[in-house]
Parts: structure tokens; C-alpha cells; sequence
């Protein structure tokens, strides 16, 4: 069985962070084990005996010398870890000029980053080598923060204002993608990999359009499946009603019943108001989970014409103009 | 026939507080500050026992890296319910409600609290807080976790983050109300004698404790309250679609609950002072430092909240002013340990099961104050703010030192509140097992939050290495449970099959000790005593030596 105790050194912050970080922990054994073994001295020394009275003649009750000295003791050690910890979280704080910048955005549950030449990726960030890296960063729902425990930099990313965090990768390797603050039921899962890669071997990747760069298909029910993809719309709608969500399957045309104990037949407006007010209509048997996406009109035809195909043997090449028509005409 | 008079006779067999009524009303409408605090007594153990339910839920998923029994949703209600029922419902509650109750007015020497009603009143909001969250946790629990971050839980939680909002703010009063009582008791209700300087430390603490309920616990209720409104009728405070600014909560949320941990252990430091005084028959070593550093420690709660947001981007000025002020807290918490540790210096120590608890108290609280160190430097927060890490440390704190502290107090004043002695040897044997379950549970969790295992994640098949330290974990917590189950089992037995006990079983100074019987009459005292000596006046060796039963020393030597 493997007991790892440090997690890899793979930034320009690692081994100084570590460094203070043992410091600490030395302090923190030593300290424990003073006070372990005082108590433990004392109580052998003063254990009450059977029957044998102990000289209590002698009393000591307070020392002053004894309180300004530990007070002292822990005023200055803690002043220096102070100072020490302060000049690493300034050096944290201010991402030097040259620094390459990567912008990063949140949402429940996924990372998205852009690179400067177009480059998109999700869940996965590549950075190059040696180059300080900065990342300008922003949160489309709660707040998220991004953590890459390797490179020992972590920064929440918040609705509503840009933060900022950077660091210069040292050596070339895959490291964990965390997002540490709690923001609803898929937390845990968003996060992927960082992908140190040499400098070289970088540009390439990013000249190359990076790994998952997808030019947008003109069909738009392809748009749509690409969207669907984007956004893991499938993690909660899948090929059968899930526990989070129904399944889309054969949508537009059948009759969807929800909780306030209406009913209609699903046509392209309901599809359309699902997307940007979730909680307006609510399928019985669940609750409201889903948060409202601000799409453009045009990528929600897009979605529309992905949904449509849905379970139908076809695929979304081909799409059906009758079901559409059935549909829009049952609710008029 | 005997010529003395039925009155007198009646006198001398007063009856005890437990015998003054037994029907239901007489508990539930009872002003009396020692039945309110068995109704606390009962109330927090029966939320103590759902905490522990959900955290062993969580202990039991997070042995395997994809979880096995509950769904993610289900997860984060797990740990919400656990964090939110055991602080607001069990640490903030129950050493100041419990022991704080039944003890100050004895301490004192006072007959009750001086607001008795408001007293009972107290009780009422706190049941009916926890009432309303176990509605919640029964009609769909909440996911937000415990601290409640907007815009998560003012927009986009869907659990019932209304009626727990709601709940803890009705609780918030019940705090409220206890800590305006202590404050007002302690000041003018001391027995004629009992100087500021005589008080027992455990008084000292709770003073402290109260200053923090009533300035901070204001500012949390409206924080809640400002979210419901923002939830419910979409008032934009917090959430930035609304105009709001998410991190302003954050700011005002940690302006109390930062104060809120000093809550939590101030009063099971106050405990730690008394047993380690009665168990080392010794005055508290330095008793004015201790006392003060208490005062010390209010004080400089207040000023410290920003060190919970290093990340969170408030200024890089402003993160550091925190961190510096973090810093001094070392001072009064290292004043605290290295007295309580030299308390023993020449003095006589009873390795009895209270004392256990203690000495287990004084060594979790050295490494929990310790980490609070890597905490505290803004630097080091960055890489393990958020992991398990940080979990880790503020069990040490809050477990290792308020749940210690709670059961050392449970087991020295139990004698005195229901009269009866428990199986000392079993009791002692476990106090040792509640430490070694408990290190076994929190000692892996500091390794694997600085491996980088972020908190309320409920998979980690990402990262594989972490198994090793969450079943090593979860085998502590298993040992833990065991061992906190026992204590309620002989506590239980010993209401009715144990010994009697006497007045002052332990031997130990103070009023409560010598001037009340076991259990206390309903007025507590035959008449208002009048305190003479000194606090922890334990060096009259005569006095020692008659309660063990050895001859005096002789003068010749």
C-alpha cells in the first residue's frame, strides 16, 4: 500500500511553499511534543500516591517570568512566519508583466479556458513550460476555485468581477484540475487536468488548434449536437429519464405532463422556455434542477433541430419537417 | 415523640431540584436555570446523536473513490446537515446552555440566573430552530453547506435553504438570550465575597463567551435574514445578477462565525480550567493571565474574519493586515496551554476520568491551535484553504477541543447534577479510546488536504492516492463512535443503579462543591453563602488529607 505524503513540486511556487510549509510542521511536532512532554514530566513527577501525603508547603501559583517568555516565544516565531507567508501570498497576488494570459470561466459544473489565438478548452488546460501563465478568470453561476495542488496555487472565481491567479509551470506532466469551493451537486466532478507541456511541444498544440478545437458545423442540428455536447447536457439527460432529469428522447410531439398538474404536447416554444426558464414548467416527478442558460436565439434552433432528432434511428443528419408541423399546430 | 417542630423537619430533608415535581409541566414550564439545563442536556445529546449519523454517512461513502451508497445530491445534504446540526444546534449550545445553566448561579453562589424566564424562553427558540431544520432535513435537506455562500444559496440551490436560514436565525436568539442572562448574572448576582478576582475561571470564560453571543450573533441573524430576503423576494444584496456583491456575504458571514469557533471553545476552556485545578488539587497556574487571555481571545475574534478569504479576492492589503492579526491570537492560546500544563507543578494529580478528558483536551487544542498557524499565514492558506486539511484542523479545535471539554465537564459535574456515580474504571478506559479514535480519524486528513483532496467532494476517482488516508479515517471515526456511544450507555445505567453520590465526590473547591448537595435543592443553597477565601484553594493540606482518609502530617518534619 502507498502512503504518498507530498504532492508533486511542479511549479515556481512549490518548493517555496513547501519549504515554509515543513517549517511549520516542524514547529507544530515541536511544540506538541514540548507540551507532551511536559504534562506527561509532571504528572510522574506529581502523580498523587497511595497514602503518602506530597509536600505541598511550597506552593507556586503564577511566574510572570514564565508568561512573558511564552508569550514572547509565540509572538516572535509567529511574526516571522508572518512575515515569511506575507511576501509569498504578495508574490502570489502580482502576476509579473510578461505573463502569457489565459482567460478561465466557471459554471456549474465545468472549466472553460480560451487561449489568446482562439483555442478553446473544456475541463483541461494546457500551459506551456517556463512561462509565467496567468489566468484572468470569472464565474457565470456561484462562486468556483480553481486549485491545481501540484502548483500549490488555488483562487476563487466569482460571479460578477474578475480575479486573477498565475504561476510558472516547472516541469512537464499531468496535475489535478480542482474546483475547491462547494457549488451544488456535481462539485466534486468539476475538474479535469493540467497538461504541462514543453515549450515547443505547446505551440504546436496551440497552432494546431489545440486537442479538442472543433470548427462550428454549418448543418444546425451538428451545431446543436455540438452545443449539447459543450454544455454535458447529457450528464442529466440521457438516453432514458434519469433520476436528475427525463430523457429527451422523441420529445417534440409527445405529451409532457408536469408537477402543477398541467400537460401539454412539447413543441419548439415549451423546448425554448426550458432552455431559458427551467423552472417554468417542471416534468412531473422531479424538481427543479436544472439553471436557465442564456443562449442566442440562433444556437437554440440549434439545439431545437439536435433535440428533434433525438431517438430517432435516423441521426441528426437528416431531420423530420411532419413531427415539427404536428407539433406547433397542437398548441396554436 | 421528638419535640422538634414539622417545619424544621421538613427543612433539614429539603428536597432536591429533580424531586420538585414530576409531571411533564413541571419540566417544561420549569424556571428553574439547573431543569433547563437537563431539557439542554437531553435537547443537544439528541442533536449531537443526528450530527454523528450524517458524518458517519459521509465516513462511509468517502471509503471508496466513487462512493457507493448515496448519490452526489444526497452527499452534500449529508455534510450540510452535519455541519449545520452540529454547530448551531450542539457546539455553539452545549457546554453555555448545559453546564453554563446549571453552573454559573451555583458558582456564584446566586439562587438562579437573573432573567429565569427569558432563561426558558431560550430553550423554546432553540427547539424550535432545531424543529424547523429537521423539517427541512425531512422535506428535501439543503446542499449549500453549512456556510451558506450566495449566490449559491440565495439563487441556485433548490433544497430548503428558507426554512434553514429561518431556523438558524431563531436560533441565533435562543443564544442571544443566554448570553444577555450570564452577562447580567454575573455581574449582579455574586454571593457576598465573590470578587471579580475569586470568580472560577469557568465563570471568566463564559462572561467572555457572552460578550461574543451578544455582539456577534446580531450580525449573523440579519446576514440570514438579508439572504432569505434576497432568495424569496429577490432583493439584489449578494447574488451580482441581482446587483449584489457574493463576497459582501462572505465578509459578513465570517465577522461572526469566526467569533462563533471562540463560542465554541471558550466555555470548554473554562472547563479544562476547573478540572485541571481540581485534579492537580493546585490554583490555576497564572489564574489572572488565564482569565484574561479569555477576555483576550473575544477581543481579537472580532478582528481576524478575513483570514477565511485569502482566495476568496478581497485585497491583497487587506489579506494581509488579517493574517498579521490571525497571528496574534498564538498569544493568549499559548498563555492558556503552558498554564493549564503547569497547573500540575507541585501539585498533586488524580489521573481520575474527567482529568483524561482534560489532558486529552490540552494536547488536541496544542495541534489544533498549532495548524491554525499554517492557516493564519496567507501564503501557506493558499495551497490547503479549502481541503481536507482545513478540516482537519478545525475538528482538532472544535472536537478534539469542545467535544472533550463537554465530556470532561459530562462526567466531573455529572455526580453533582443527578446525584449518582458512574463506573469510574470504564469511564477512564474510554476517555483514552475517545483519543485514540479521535487522532486516528483527523491525523490522515491534515496528509491528504496537503496532497490537495479538496473538501465536500464526494468522488475522488481522479486521485486514487487518496483512499489509503480516507479508510484510515473512516476506521478512526468507526473507533470514535464506539466510544462516545458508551459513555451514554453508563450514564444512562448509573441514573438509577448507581451510587449515591456525596456532596463533593472529587474533593473539589468551589461553591458548587461546598456549599450545594448533590443534586442542589430547588434554591440552591440553605441560605446565600459568603465566600471568605481565595479561588482553587487547595493548599490547606488538613482539609486534603481528611477527604482521602491519611492521618495529618507530622509537625516534627
Amino acid at each position: 500500500m502507498n502512503f504518498p505524503v507530498q504532492p508533486e513540486q511542479a511549479s515556481n511556487f512549490a518548493v517555496q511553499y513547501d519549504t515554509l510549509f515543513f517549517i511549520i510542521t516542524a514547529l507544530t511536532v515541536l511544540f506538541t511534543g514540548l507540551v507532551f512532554a511536559l504534562c506527561l514530566g509532571l504528572i510522574i513527577k506529581y502523580k498523587r500516591g497511595n497514602g503518602k501525603p506530597e509536600d505541598r508547603r511550597n506552593p507556586m501559583h503564577h511566574n510572570i517570568i514564565i508568561e512573558l517568555t511564552s508569550s514572547g516565544v509565540s509572538l516572535v516565531l509567529g511574526m516571522v512566519i508572518f512575515v515569511w507567508g506575507a511576501k509569498m501570498y504578495i508574490e502570489m497576488r502580482q502576476p509579473p508583466k510578461n505573463a502569457m494570459e489565459i482567460f478561465v470561466i466557471g459554471k456549474r459544473w465545468m472549466w472553460h479556458a480560451q487561449h489568446d489565438n482562439g483555442v478553446r478548452e473544456n475541463n483541461e488546460l494546457h500551459v506551456p513550460v517556463g512561462t509565467p501563465v496567468k489566468l484572468t478568470m470569472i464565474s457565470q453561476d456561484v462562486i468556483h476555485s480553481f486549485y491545481i495542488p501540484q502548483f500549490r496555487v488555488q483562487f476563487m472565481v466569482v460571479p460578477g468581477r474578475y480575479t486573477q491567479m498565475w504561476f510558472t509551470p516547472t516541469k512537464p506532466g499531468r496535475f489535478n484540475l480542482f474546483c475547491a469551493m462547494h457549488c451544488g451537486t456535481q462539485h466534486s466532478e468539476m475538474g479535469g487536468y493540467v497538461y504541462a507541456l514543453e515549450p515547443a511541444e505547446f505551440s504546436k498544440w496551440k497552432e494546431n488548434g489545440g486537442n479538442r478545437f472543433k470548427p462550428k458545423p454549418s448543418i444546425p442540428a451538428l451545431a446543436g449536437k455540438q452545443l449539447f455536447e459543450d454544455f454535458m447536457c447529457s450528464s442529466c439527460h440521457g438516453e432514458k429519464d434519469g433520476k436528475r432529469a427525463p430523457s429527451l428522447n422523441g420529445l417534440v410531439g409527445r405529451k409532457r405532463d408536469f408537477t402543477d398538474g398541467s400537460s401539454m404536447v412539447a413543441d419548439m416554444d415549451y423546448i425554448r422556455q426550458s432552455l431559458l426558464a427551467p423552472d417554468a414548467k417542471i416534468v412531473k416527478g422531479y424538481r427543479q434542477m436544472m439553471q436557465p442558460y442564456n443562449f442566442t436565439e440562433e444556437q437554440i434552433i440549434e439545439l431545437i433541430e439536435y433535440i428533434k432528432t433525438l431517438g430517432s434511428p435516423v441521426g441528426p443528419m437528416a431531420t423530420n419537417p411532419a413531427a415539427t408541423t404536428v407539433a406547433t399546430g397542437a398548441t396554436r | 415523640m421528638s419535640g422538634i417542630p414539622p417545619t424544621e423537619h421538613v427543612e433539614t430533608e429539603e428536597k432536591n431540584y429533580l424531586q420538585e415535581g414530576h409531571t411533564i409541566a413541571s419540566w417544561l414550564l420549569t424556571k428553574d436555570h439547573k431543569r433547563i439545563a437537563v431539557l439542554y442536556l437531553i435537547s443537544v445529546s439528541f442533536f449531537f446523536f443526528i450530527g454523528s449519523i450524517a458524518a458517519m454517512l459521509i465516513r462511509l461513502e468517502l471509503t471508496s473513490p466513487r462512493g457507493t451508497l448515496i448519490t452526489s445530491e444526497t452527499y452534500n445534504k449529508a455534510f450540510t446537515a452535519h455541519g449545520v446540526v452540529m454547530i448551531f444546534f450542539f457546539l455553539i449550545v452545549a457546554i453555555p446552555a448545559v453546564f453554563g445553566n446549571f453552573l454559573i448561579p451555583l458558582m456564584i453562589g446566586a439562587r438562579d440566573l437573573a432573567f429565569p424566564r427569558l432563561n426558558l424562553l431560550s430553550w423554546y427558540f432553540y427547539m424550535a430552530g432545531g424543529m424547523m431544520f429537521l423539517v427541512a432535513m425531512m422535506t428535501g435537506g439543503v446542499d449549500t453547506g453549512w456556510t451558506f455562500y450566495t449566490p449559491m444559496s440565495s439563487i441556485y440551490s433548490n433544497g430548503q435553504v428558507t426554512l434553514t436560514l429561518v431556523a438558524a436565525f431563531i436560533t441565533g436568539f435562543s443564544s442571544i438570550f443566554t448570553g444577555i442572562n450570564f452577562i447580567a448574572t454575573i455581574h449582579k448576582m455574586r454571593a457576598p465575597g465573590m470578587t471579580w478576582w475569586r470568580l472560577p475561571l469557568y465563570v471568566w470564560s463564559h462572561y467572555a463567551t457572552s460578550v461574543i453571543i451578544i455582539l456577534g450573533t446580531p450580525v449573523i441573524a440579519i446576514t440570514l435574514l438579508l439572504v432569505v430576503f434576497e432568495r424569496v423576494a429577490k432583493i439584489g444584496i449578494f447574488s451580482p445578477e441581482l446587483g449584489g456583491d457574493p463576497v459582501l456575504f462572505q465578509h459578513m458571514f465570517w465577522f461572526y462565525s469566526h467569533p462563533a469557533v471562540y463560542i465554541m471553545v471558550l466555555p470548554g476552556m473554562g472547563v479544562i480550567s476547573e478540572l485541571m485545578g481540581c485534579f492537580s488539587r493546585n490554583k490555576v497556574f497564572g489564574y489572572q493571565f488565564v482569565a484574561m487571555s479569555s477576555m483576550g481571545i473575544a477581543a481579537l475574534g472580532f478582528v481576524v474574519w478575513g483570514h477565511h478569504m485569502f482566495v476568496s479576492s478581497q485585497s491583497m492589503y487587506q489579506g494581509i493586515v488579517f493574517s498579521f492579526l490571525s497571528f496574534l491570537v498564538a498569544i493568549p492560546s499559548a498563555i492558556k496551554v503552558f498554564n493549564w500544563s503547569l497547573t500540575m507543578y507541585k501539585g498533586s494529580v488524580w489521573l481520575a476520568s474527567p482529568m483524561i478528558y482534560a489532558l486529552g483536551f490540552i494536547g488536541l487544542f496544542t495541534v489544533g491551535g498549532l495548524t491554525g498557524l499554517y492557516l493564519a499565514s496567507a501564503g501557506t492558506d493558499v495551497h490547503v484553504t479549502g481541503t481536507y486539511f482545513v478540516v482537519a484542523h478545525f475538528h482538532y479545535v472544535m472536537v478534539g477541543g469542545t467535544l472533550l471539554a463537554f465530556l470532561g465537564a459530562l462526567h466531573f459535574w455529572w455526580p453533582k447534577m443527578f446525584g449518582r456515580m458512574y463506573p469510574e474504571g470504564v469511564a477512564k478506559w474510554n476517555a483514552m479510546l475517545v483519543f485514540v479514535g479521535f487522532n486516528l480519524t483527523f491525523l490522515p486528513q491534515f496528509v491528504v488536504g496537503y496532497l490537495g483532496m479538496p473538501r465536500r467532494y464526494h468522488y475522488y476517482y481522479f486521485a486514487p492516492e487518496f483512499q489509503v488516508y480516507h479508510v484510515m479515517s473512516t476506521l478512526g471515526a468507526s473507533v470514535l463512535a464506539v466510544s462516545l456511544l458508551v459513555p451514554g450507555a453508563y450514564l444512562t445505567w448509573s441514573l438509577k443503579n448507581g451510587p449515591k453520590a456525596p456532596a463533593n465526590p472529587w474533593g473539589a473547591k468551589g461553591l458548587e462543591w461546598e456549599a450545594a448537595a448533590s443534586p442542589p435543592i430547588k434554591h440552591n443553597f440553605a441560605g446565600i453563602p459568603v465566600v471568605m477565601g481565595d479561588v482553587y484553594d487547595y493548599d490547606a493540606e488538613a482539609e486534603e488529607l481528611a477527604y482521602r482518609g491519611l492521618p495529618p502530617r507530622e509537625e516534627s518534619k
